[in-house]
């Protein structure tokens, strides 16, 4: 489908309360709530339009407003794995489960993380990619190993795919109080609910955040497909068997030549 | 034009697929192959995971056998005694190849197995082709003896008990090596995702002395039961059939197959063997360079499963 972009059309607003002692409130939307994999689907933008409502107990911020966005796709269970040599050849030796990742994860900032608020606070409030727990299964054991290799490769495989993303700049802001976010979703982003959180920081401090979804659905024949596929493999298969005996009769009557 | 394919969970271009169907339609057509030897490591190279690959490609290879079954039926060249018998063990085969592969996607070696299996069976296969039809070439030409197999020396596995006579290929040998030959090609055929029939012709010539006239035949029927049967298997073991994938390609398959089968007509037969044999090495040693060579990327991730 073709990103229904129109900045018009805002389908929901969605208004989160800040911190109590700030005054500042965020306001954000998104472009739509519900994006359809059809069978010419090969990725879609979507984007996310906020602004800063200020009433009159609003301090008077001395720098410009940041603001950082974290979309989160499904979860779901991956295993990263290793190849090394055994015997001349290059096999899988050793792996890591994580679980429960985010299949989609992508931060979307007014500008570098580590200017917009310090390393504590990104700690506290899991900003930015690697400050993100991937829960790691180890020895039947789940934690998060910020050190471990296999943590490193799963994000540097997934920002590969365009599945994981970290960019700096890709919150613009229209004015001082409004700003615009394009979240680019590749063709191969698992169906399910995303979540958008977006948080507003002066100052290196919080002030407000906002919460809004985003659910991305295959709808008619895909849907069709991946439902029978999974729910009545056995019938499934009979069905695509016969299929291809239609095609190879269709096949043999179509050049017959005696 | 682009297509987004449901099971394989990619986008791919339509006309790159159906071209490959084409191709290997051709090639399937010219030889009397099945094809899945050459259509499944196009389908990993394009993207598709190798399991989604072998999966549909059973279903492709289905639906290109069993028009030709059509055509060797009409023909009366079918021994349907010997197909059922080698299907009974193909049909034991697939469920052991299903389960195998099941089990080795669990432990993170499928797509190595699958590469070793390709490297060692092609590399043999193509080997043993070029070798003998190179000889049988340099024989025409240069006028060399023919070998000549004495009457009556039988291989001794066709003597094993449970005997049973095969009438339309005129033979009268045991059921044991019969349905051992029917278990391997299914076993193969469901972990590597090929109908065996480069791999069939050659066992029942050599092996059970089927005659030519009725051999690629009953291959065929021999593929199209195993094949269909090792589609409804993976579909409802593993999810993995991709029927759009797999539409697509038949169709691309069966039209060039009717090309290749024209073309191969005017060929003579070793030189077609020769042609067919090179065509084998080269995969096997494409497959046995990406084994070798140190990968791009150490890495790579897979999804076990989903957290609702």
């Amino acid at each position: 489908m073709r990103p229904r972009a129109a900045p018009l059309m805002l389908v929901g607003l969605l208004a989160g309360a800040g911190p109590a002692a700030a005054a500042e409130r965020l306001i954000t939307a998104l472009s739509d709530h519900r994006v359809l994999i059809t069978s010419n689907y090969t990725g879609v933008q979507l984007m996310l339009f906020g602004s800063v409502e200020r009433d009159a107990a609003s301090p008077l911020r001395k720098g410009p407003y940041d603001i950082v966005a974290t979309v989160t796709g499904p979860h779901e269970t991956l295993r990263a794995r290793r190849k090394s040599r055994v015997l001349g050849i290059w096999v899988n030796t050793r792996g890591r489960t994580f679980v429960d990742v985010p299949s989609y994860l992508a931060v979307l900032a007014t500008g570098p993380l580590d200017v917009i608020t310090n390393a504590e606070t990104r700690r506290r409030l899991q900003v930015g990619l690697t400050d993100t727990p991937l829960p790691e299964l180890i020895h039947n054991d789940i934690g998060t190993v910020a050190s471990d290799p296999f943590r490193g490769e799963l994000i540097r495989l997934m920002r590969e795919r365009g599945l994981y993303s970290e960019e700096p700049h890709a919150v613009t802001l229209l004015t001082p109080t409004l700003f615009r976010a394009a979240i680019k979703l590749p063709a191969e982003v698992p169906i399910g609910k995303y979540q958008v959180d977006v948080k507003l920081f002066a100052e290196g401090n919080l002030l407000a955040r906002a919460d809004s979804t985003f659910d991305i659905v295959k709808v008619g024949f895909e849907q069709f497909v991946v439902n029978a596929a999974q729910q009545h493999g056995l019938l499934y298969g009979i069905a695509t068997a016969l299929m291809a005996l239609m095609t190879g009769w269709i096949a043999s009557v179509a050049f017959r030549r005696d | 034009m682009q297509i987004f394919l449901p099971i394989a969970d990619i986008p791919v271009n339509v006309f790159v697929v159906f071209t490959m169907g084409l191709a290997v339609g051709f090639i399937s057509g010219m030889f009397g192959v099945g094809g899945g030897f050459l259509m499944t490591p196009l389908l990993i190279f394009i993207g598709v995971q190798p399991a989604v690959a072998v999966a549909s490609v059973t279903t492709h290879v289905a639906a290109s056998s069993f028009s030709g079954t059509i055509a060797y039926w009409r023909r009366n060249a079918i021994d349907i005694t010997l197909a059922l018998t080698l299907l009974a063990g193909g049909v034991v085969g697939s469920i052991g190849g299903v389960a195998l592969f099941t089990w080795l996607r669990a432990l993170d070696q499928l797509d190595l197995v699958i590469g070793l299996s390709y490297v060692t069976l092609l590399s043999i296969v193509g080997a043993l082709m070029v070798g003998e039809s190179a000889r049988a070439i340099v024989r025409t030409h240069f006028g060399g003896p023919a070998i000549l197999r004495r009457p009556g020396s039988h291989p001794w596995v066709l003597g094993l008990p449970l005997k049973l006579r095969f009438k339309r290929s005129k033979i009268y040998a045991s059921a044991i090596p019969v349905l051992g030959i029917g278990f391997i090609i299914g076993f193969l055929g469901a972990i590597m995702g090929i109908g065996g029939g480069f791999l069939l012709v050659p066992m029942l010539i050599y092996l059970l002395r089927v005659p030519t006239a009725t051999v690629i035949g009953t291959s065929m029927v021999l593929t199209f039961l195993t094949m269909v049967s090792a589609t409804i298997l993976h579909a409802a073991t593993n999810h993995l059939v991709d029927a759009v994938l797999a539409l697509i390609l038949m169709i691309g398959g069966v039209i060039g197959a009717q090309f290749g089968a024209h073309a191969g007509q005017r060929i003579r037969g070793e030189w077609l063997r020769l042609m067919l044999g090179l065509l084998v090495l080269a995969v096997g040693l494409r497959f046995a360079f990406d084994l070798v060579l140190r990968p791009e990327d150490l890495y790579s991730i897979r999804i076990i499963g989903g957290t609702p």
